[in-house]
């Protein structure tokens, strides 16, 4: 079924086991980011060295897996490579299923490189990173310029 | 005679394709419908052979065009049982309708502080926002109905909610989220009793319904040409002709005047003051043709066959365990459009797996959030029906929501 490239088992895996799910404190920067079309949100808390990322959320498994595989590859990084991650995963969303995914850098989040041949739910996948990017940039911190989301 | 619903899908291009290697199954009628030959045929020879602009122009073209176009209008107002064609203005769209409504309206009446326009939780945010910034503009203050748990007008309030400070009171027909028909004859009464006007968003309704804008009690009324086999583009406000002919003019331009000079300009009657520009000739001409079609089927019969399909629907959603029905959860008083929920899935992710078996459904908010947040969901999955769906694609609906559970599950 075409659904295999959607609903990868590191999808649902993460839909159903969420990493770091929950709003913790203390934090340095917080944004809340709501998809109008669908009503989905999002909450993410970074501090300002992105030693802790937390969030919390209401949505459908692509924008729930995705929040949770940023809380893992993203919390705990130095900035720079903070940036590089999150450069490279809204490349990838928006690549159309152009982009070859690189496991180094994107680790669970390859698993996206499916979701972004659906362009009705590439915008699901990006709500967490694109809050986050806004959670730090008001914790002073700058994650680089994104590739353009036109979704 | 028996409604024969496959005969009337053959009227339906669309229903020979299929979607992800499965035969369409087309569940998202209460969103746009599907065009059936009769209505792209009437648009196509009408660009072809008879395209010219209309009510400006002495030549045979210009005559022909302005003959079909105002014919259309002459057949959508006997479908609604309006007492003359002048009382359907050609609009975009329903949101258009509602938008010329509140600006008319507001300066018509003079909207200030004090006043009061009373809406509900039901509403599309077609008829919501509009009227909130019409508030705004005004100070006038927004009021609404609330919506019981099995998903009906909550009356319990009229007589306070609906008062002398009422100045418009703007309901939903039938709901595009619950389904549900709203009896509106209490409301229309005491709206009357209070001296303001009533304005009904009759998207939903005026595709599957016999209306009569006589026997509704309405004022004004807004319907939208795509979600009744027209095309997109093309809406209708009815409104009572003695109201209309008071109403100020919302849009303004070329086609709207009587006179204009360079120190000021009066005013075409209606419904020309309404339709200032070259209005989409075109898709008001298909939408007659969409008329002419619901008319020989009969739009008592269309509304028999979708009961029969909705009572149907509900009972095989019923009886998927899991699956939740917001709004009635039977067919009294209520239309072919159920909206569910399945129990731990979100409803992106329930569609998005439909869609792979053939299955279209609508997911989301569905343009009316406060409906959402009134049963504590961010999210519904829609079906809605319509004169060509059979109980076959029921069937394969409720499969798809087993499909559903499985990989969720």
């Amino acid at each position: 079924m075409m659904l295999d490239g959607l609903y990868q088992e590191i999808i649902l895996d993460h839909y159903k086991n969420p990493h770091g799910r929950g709003l913790r404190d203390p934090f340095d920067g917080e944004a809340h980011h709501v998809n109008p079309t669908c009503g989905d949100e999002i909450t993410v808390r970074v501090s300002e060295d992105l030693s802790e990322i937390s969030y919390d959320g209401l949505g459908c498994s692509i924008s729930q897996a995705s929040a949770s595989v940023l809380h893992e590859l993203v919390q705990g990084q130095e900035l720079g490579r903070a940036s590089e991650i999150h450069h490279a995963f809204v490349e990838l969303m928006q690549s159309r299923g152009q982009v070859e995914p690189d496991e180094e850098v994107l680790g669970d989040g390859i698993a996206f490189a499916g979701v972004a041949k659906f362009p009705a739910r590439v915008k699901c996948a990006l709500l967490p990173w694109m809050a986050f990017k806004d959670a730090a940039a008001r914790a002073g911190v700058d994650v680089g310029v994104s590739p353009e989301v036109k979704a | 005679m028996t409604f024969d619903v496959a005969r009337v899908r053959k009227d339906f291009p669309i229903f020979e394709r299929e979607v992800n290697g499965h035969p369409l199954v087309y569940l998202d009628s209460a969103n746009t419908s599907q065009k059936p030959v009769q209505v792209l045929d009437v648009m196509r020879a009408h660009q072809e052979r008879y395209n010219g602009n209309v009510s400006r122009s002495v030549h045979t073209l210009g005559t022909e065009s302005t003959e079909a176009y105002e014919g259309a209008r002459a057949r959508i107002a006997t479908f609604i049982g309006a007492a003359s064609a002048d009382e359907v203005v050609f609009t975009k769209n329903s949101t258009e309708g509602i938008n010329l409504a509140a600006y008319s309206l507001g300066q018509l009446l003079r909207l200030g502080p004090g006043d009061e326009v009373v809406i509900s939780e039901m509403e599309h945010h077609s008829n919501l926002v509009p009227w909130q910034l019409l508030c705004e503009r005004t100070g006038a203050t927004l009021r609404w109905f609330g919506i019981t748990d099995d998903g009906r007008l909550d009356e319990s309030s009229l007589n306070d909610l609906v008062s002398e400070r009422t100045k418009i009171v703007s309901l939903v027909h039938m709901s595009n989220v619950l389904g549900t028909v709203n009896d509106l004859s209490r409301i229309a009464a005491r709206t009357r009793e209070v001296g303001a006007l009533l304005m009904l968003d009759c998207s939903q309704s005026v595709p599957h319904l016999p209306i009569d804008v006589q026997s509704l009690g309405a004022d004004l009324i807004a319907f939208t040409g795509h979600k009744m086999l027209g095309p997109t583009g093309i809406g209708v406000l009815w409104g009572r002709l003695d109201l209309l002919s008071q109403m100020p003019p919302f849009l303004a331009g070329g086609s709207m005047i009587e006179t204009v000079t360079m120190a000021g300009t009066t005013f075409a009657a209606p419904p020309a003051r309404f339709e200032a520009g070259t209005p989409p000739i075109t898709e008001a001409i298909g939408l007659g043709a969409a008329v002419d079609y619901l008319t020989g089927l009969g739009m008592e019969a269309i509304h028999q066959h979708e009961q029969d399909i909705t009572r149907y629907a509900l009972d095989a959603l019923q009886s998927v365990p899991g699956v939740r029905i917001f709004g009635p959860a039977t067919v009294e008083g209520r239309g072919g459009t159920v909206s569910f929920g399945v129990d731990g899935v979100h409803p992106h992710d329930v569609g998005q797996i439909l869609d792979a078996l053939g299955v279209e459904v609508r997911v989301g908010h569905h343009c009316a959030r406060p409906v959402c947040s009134r049963f504590s969901v961010p999210a519904m999955t829609r079906a809605s029906f319509y004169l060509y769906t059979t109980t076959d694609e029921i069937d394969a609906l409720a499969r798809g929501l087993d499909q559903v559970k499985k990989v969720f599950g």
